[in-house]
């Protein structure tokens, strides 16, 4: 596989499917709660976090890029905390690129993810409790089963988000090979140089391949998933 | 084992002020749609607040607002059976009839898997899944997945509302060997009077949020000021009967403190107890021992009293041994045969006018 994909080219699929497989990861259980605060909670601030949330999918990539340049840079408020407490540095880093993907991804996960919330029917729930279930145990064993599908159709779909955001990584971790340079950022570079056409189609090709695969997998998991929740 | 309800709650327009005990045996909230028997219901289940009120089991405090106590659903440890069975679709049989299990503290006895799915006959159906099930055999499931969680008590709403008769009939018995073989006390919800006639050991009348009436099943049911709240067409009185024997004609002879009576064929040995439901439009009344008929039962009774309806019919209620009848007739038969509390009278029923329904394990 590595034959008709230069280094280079191969270092951006392979950094591409890291960031995006770490983004899904550290944002589905923060995913998870926020649907189900959405979905379920009454409290004060429900609108504005969901405003929040949203903001992402309304703002232009860049503004976000830059938003996160500014909060976690070096020198931002909660950068430098990260910085002078863990050693942790997210700006023009790998791990900067997992947080903006995740962040651009986020409003996609948590409404999918709502959705399916607000699907389950809450005497079931109720149900659960009078056996004795605690809520913990109810939300373990008849919730997050009941709701699987559309979790699972929430964490490709930010997946899918993850490997083409652009516009948000590229402000806030810029474009380095090997470092921060995403397959979307490959292509947007390769496209910028004479004769890199070639190298630029070639990664389109492997996007397309990536997407339609995940498209497939989860078609599949949440047609599994759904059988075992209705019941037959 | 008795359950202490007082509670008032107010919901929208609606209040619900209602005060009850409940007793070993089963004891039926009987009420039209609407009239609050579901709130009260899941008020003691947990699964909504009352706004004031008290709510025990055997002297264990599980509301009490005077306290703000409100002991968690999941900590009553009721099994509750819905109306509309809420059977876990992503488990199957067996995995939703063991699922309080788990919960059931460890001191706690009752039935095992095994005995359940043998009382209610859902052996063969364990590897199914729910969507799977017809809806007597949910409902089977729902009532061994109550049983299961090792409750104190049993409450059901309305089990048998969603089912045609054919499948009522066929969780009937179950229902009665719950009541007979536990000894679990049951609080059951229902509007149907012959359900409640077949099963309750005691009832409780709700009308519109209250409690209108409440005592032992026979006396409530053949009470003729309760006729104008369960309807005209469903009043009939419950009597304790046994088997005594069965004839060679199809005939099945059973006694009560009142004399014996002749019905169709009952399939339950000698010296059974049975409870028979007849109905206050299946009773004729005549001054005199009729000859030369074809109803087969005659039993000597005395008015007890007499209660006018809005048309041309009026209730009356007689005494017949240590039980008690109810025989709807006409104002103008009763001006006719000049009735009056105290009148011995003898009372004529059908045989064949007791349907199979209204006859149930006593």
């Amino acid at each position: 596989m590595t034959d008709w994909l230069s280094p280079t080219e191969w270092q951006a699929v392979a950094l591409s499917l890291k960031v995006s497989l770490w983004a899904t990861l550290v944002s589905l259980p923060l995913g998870v709660l926020v649907a189900f605060a959405l979905a379920r909670w009454e409290f004060r601030g429900r609108q504005l976090l969901n405003g929040l949330v949203h903001l992402p999918l309304i703002l232009p990539p860049v503004v976000t890029g830059y938003l996160l340049l500014i909060v976690f840079g070096r020198q931002g408020p909660i950068g430098a905390w990260l910085d002078q407490l863990f050693g942790v540095t997210l700006a023009f880093r790998w791990t900067g690129a997992v947080l903006a993907a995740a962040i651009m991804a986020f409003p996609l996960m948590v409404r999918a993810i709502r959705l399916a919330i607000e699907a389950v029917d809450p005497r079931l729930e109720q149900a659960a409790e009078t056996l004795g279930a605690s809520r913990a145990w109810v939300f373990a064993t008849v919730t997050l089963p009941l709701i699987l599908p559309g979790v699972i159709a929430g964490s490709v779909l930010a997946f899918a988000k993850a490997m083409g955001e652009f516009g948000a990584t590229i402000t806030f971790v810029s474009n380095i090979p090997g470092q921060t340079q995403t397959l979307p950022s490959a292509i947007y570079t390769f496209l910028q140089v004479p004769g890199g056409e070639a190298s630029a189609l070639r990664l389109v090709l492997v996007s397309v391949a990536v997407a339609m695969l995940a498209l497939l997998a989860s078609e599949l998991l949440a047609r599994r998933a759904m059988r075992r929740v209705s019941g037959t | 084992m008795s359950l202490s309800v007082s509670i008032t709650r107010q919901q929208g327009d609606f209040t619900l002020d209602a005060a009850f005990d409940a007793p070993e045996g089963i004891t039926a909230l009987l009420g039209k749609s609407g009239s609050g028997k579901t709130s009260i219901v899941n008020a003691v289940a947990g699964l909504v607040r009352p706004d004031r009120g008290r709510i025990t089991l055997d002297g264990e405090v599980l509301f009490d607002s005077a306290r703000g106590m409100h002991v968690p659903p999941s900590r009553r440890r009721l099994g509750y059976v819905f109306q509309d069975g809420r059977l876990f679709p992503h488990f199957n049989v067996r995995q939703n009839l063991t699922y309080g299990l788990r919960f059931a503290p460890s001191g706690a006895t009752g039935p095992d898997l095994a005995s359940v799915c043998d009382m209610l006959g859902l052996s063969h159906l364990t590897d199914r899944r729910p969507g799977a099930l017809s809806g007597g055999e949910k409902q089977r499931v729902a009532i061994g997945r109550a049983l299961l969680s090792r409750p104190r008590m049993l409450l059901m709403d309305e089990p048998l509302a969603s089912l045609d008769s054919a499948r009522k009939a066929e969780i009937l018995p179950y229902l009665e060997r719950l009541r007979d073989d536990t000894g679990l006390p049951i609080l059951y919800v229902s509007h149907s009077v012959p359900e409640i006639a077949r099963l309750a050991t005691t009832v409780v009348l709700i009308d519109a949020g209250k409690v209108t009436g409440a005592g032992p099943a026979e006396r409530i049911l053949s009470d003729p000021s309760v006729v104008r709240q369960i309807g005209l067409r469903e009043a009939g009185a419950v009597i304790p009967t046994r088997v005594l024997e069965h004839h060679d004609d199809g005939l099945s002879e059973l006694v009560f403190s009142g004399g014996r009576l002749l019905l169709p064929r009952i399939d339950k040995p000698p010296e059974t107890p049975v409870r028979v439901r007849i109905l206050a439009h299946d009773v004729i009344l005549s001054l005199h021992a009729p000859q030369g008929m074809s109803a087969l039962n005659t039993l000597p009774v005395t008015v007890l009293s007499l209660r006018e309806g809005d048309g041309p019919g009026m209730i009356a209620q007689l005494q017949c041994g240590d039980d008690r009848l109810l025989a709807r007739i006409t104002r103008r038969s009763a001006t006719a045969m000049d009735l009056s509390p105290g009148k011995p009278l003898f009372a004529v029923i059908k045989s064949v006018a007791v349907a199979r329904a209204d006859v149930g394990a006593g």
